[in-house]
């Protein structure tokens, strides 16, 4: 019996060592790149920044803040969070209901279910959903960026889910009372569905925030690219263009130049966002994925 | 009669109908007309005349595809990333997720938790800026790491060898925090009862991880091995797009990432939409298996 304890407490003191490692690899790089962002740029070159500022300054944010794209990038990611988000909701919404009816309320529904299921078992790929905007006159304006993922048919089937576990009695009552579907979807499923679709929003959000390969492919003045893209083509694409054909030394140089404090700069205005409002968010996504992955 | 009971229907089933007609409008524009699209794999393409004005060639565009230098290698990249990937994924979260289960603390287990899954909520374009000046060879983090601990810096993103494995890596670092959840939901649901019977009948530590907590957990573990199957094509355009450069192309190149530079930077429309069409085609097909097997084996129905 002592000697399972003494195993036991070993197992335990290594385990709780084990998670807090990997707990801690997982937010090292983005503690790392903030203290580099916050560093004299000299001291950041020569790769003697750790987890901590060497040096402190904010220069390379005053530098990043002039560049004169930065700004509307983030007012460009805005609305279309904004508007993309309410639209994918209002859409979902819309679709969610008369697919959570029975075929015998709503004979059609079937035939619905599969035009939208089609969607996820079979894709045009790349070059025809480009071609397809670019007919539509889409390119370079903000509605490129919404309409063609207007309807999130993922969520679309996790809130008519959701819909389909709520008590049809109150439907039913409601019916009997003279309300029409309109009044039966806005005054009863929205509101007892809140915690549901605040779950919905917020992956809305971080999708429409984090997008960044259509802004590069649609947009075609820089003015018009949302933020992360903007990040994409300040951050990355330099990297791969000045890179290319470059000997392994020479590849090994460019990557150290010191444009590092000004680039960790930008990385962290760009997550910031999102790390702001992580704390609040992860209760609902924790239910978010609980509830799409372990269904009844 | 009867013509009453269709009116009543109509009647009542409209305001459905009208509620279904913006997406439906959407996915028809922004879904339907792409498949029509794919016209494209068999013409030489030529923007000004549209999908079905361009010259037909018949199948020259895939001829063109299978004898490219290097596509069987883009394509084997592509699945051995994908497998290793979908493997690693599935075996990661598990372990975590029981390891994370054995704590007795539940600050601890939360503060775990929050911050494993945080960069799960981090594009790839900040992940790839972050990654490439962490594994830089030169002063960065990783390299540090190494210097300390004795051994040559090594020059993850510039390597082919190491390449492919850092994308495996990588992935799993921003991924395995969200399967995690799921499979400490999957644990909580488990009878606690199970657990005081095996004490009473003197069963250890490990005895109940083996009979009782991996039982509980097998159906969606199973679910989840069914649904990844999907993804047998897809090596992950975003992470290999932001961290990809000329050098490691041999190892590191992807069909997606092809896709894209043959049609969106070469202007190769035509060649372009016959690898995305072949990837489509195969895709689907690991879909519709996946969600065949997940109806099987975990009784699963997605709608």
């Amino acid at each position: 019996m002592n000697r399972t304890g003494m195993g036991r407490s070993a197992f335990q003191l290594l385990n709780y060592a084990l998670l807090a490692c990997v707990a801690i690899a997982c937010v090292a790089p983005l503690v790392n790149v903030l203290a580099i962002s916050l560093s004299e740029s000299a001291y950041a070159a020569a790769g003697s920044v750790k987890l901590w500022p060497v040096h402190f300054t904010i220069e390379s944010y005053i530098y990043a803040f002039q560049d004169k794209l930065l700004l509307p990038s983030y007012w460009i990611s805005v609305q279309r969070v904004a508007l993309g988000v309410a639209i994918n909701m209002f859409l979902t919404i819309l679709v969610a209901y008369p697919l959570s009816k029975e075929v015998r309320e709503f004979r059609l529904r079937t035939y619905y279910v599969w035009l939208l299921f089609i969607t996820i078992l079979f894709n045009g790929g790349l070059i025809p959903w480009y071609v397809t905007i670019r007919q539509l006159n889409l390119m370079d304006s903000l509605w490129a960026l919404i309409l063609p993922s207007a309807v999130p048919v993922f969520n679309c089937i996790l809130l008519l889910n959701f819909f389909r576990q709520l008590p049809k009695e109150l439907q039913e009552s409601a019916h009997v009372d003279g309300a029409g579907h309109w009044t039966i979807l806005w005054r009863i499923m929205v509101p007892l569905s809140k915690p549901a679709l605040a779950t919905l929003v917020l992956f809305a959000c971080v999708n429409h925030w984090n997008a960044w390969f259509d802004g590069l492919i649609l947009m075609k003045r820089p003015e018009h690219y949302p933020l992360q893209t903007y990040l994409q083509t300040k951050v990355i694409s330099f990297n791969a263009n000045a890179l290319l054909g470059a000997t392994k030394e020479e590849l090994e140089s460019l990557m150290a130049v010191s444009d590092r404090t000004l680039k960790a700069a930008q990385i962290f205005l760009a997550a910031l966002p999102i790390m702001c409002v992580y704390p609040f968010l992860q209760k609902y996504f924790v239910k978010g994925i609980v509830m799409g992955s372990v269904k009844e | 009669m009867k013509k009453g009971y269709a009116s009543r229907m109509w009647a009542r089933e409209w305001p459905m109908h009208l509620m279904m007609l913006p997406a439906v409008l959407l996915i028809v524009l922004f879904s339907y007309i792409p498949f029509a699209g794919l016209a494209i794999a068999f013409e030489r393409f030529n923007p000004s005349k549209g999908f079905f004005g361009s010259p037909f060639v018949g199948w020259d565009n895939f001829e063109y595809v299978v004898k490219m230098p290097g596509f069987g290698q883009v394509l084997w990249n592509t699945v051995y990333i994908a497998c290793m990937k979908i493997a690693g994924g599935l075996l990661v979260p598990v372990a975590f997720a029981l390891l994370l289960n054995e704590v007795v603390s539940t600050k601890f287990k939360r503060t775990v938790q929050t911050l494993i899954y945080l960069p799960h909520f981090l594009s790839w374009v900040i992940l790839g800026g972050v990654l490439t000046d962490i594994l830089s060879p030169s002063g960065g983090l990783v390299s540090s790491l190494l210097g300390w601990l004795g051994a040559d810096p090594v020059f993850f993103l510039g390597d082919e060898k190491t390449f492919p494995y850092v994308l495996v890596v990588t992935d799993i670092w921003k991924e395995f925090g969200f399967g995690t959840i799921i499979y400490l939901a999957a644990i909580t649901s488990i009878n606690p009862v199970l657990y005081e019977a095996a004490l009473c009948d003197g069963a250890s530590r490990w005895r109940q991880v083996w009979h009782i907590t991996l039982p509980g957990m097998a159906p969606i573990i199973v679910l989840m091995m069914t649904l990844s199957l999907g993804n047998v094509l897809n090596a992950g355009f975003d992470q290999v797009f932001n961290l990809y450069s000329p050098v490691v192309y041999r190892t590191g190149d992807i069909l997606d990432t092809l896709v894209y530079r043959l049609g969106l930077v070469d202007a190769q429309y035509g060649v372009a939409t016959a690898v995305g069409l072949f990837k489509s085609v195969v895709s689907s097909f690991c879909i519709v298996v996946s969600y065949i097997c997940a109806y099987r084996f975990a009784n699963y129905r997605i709608f």
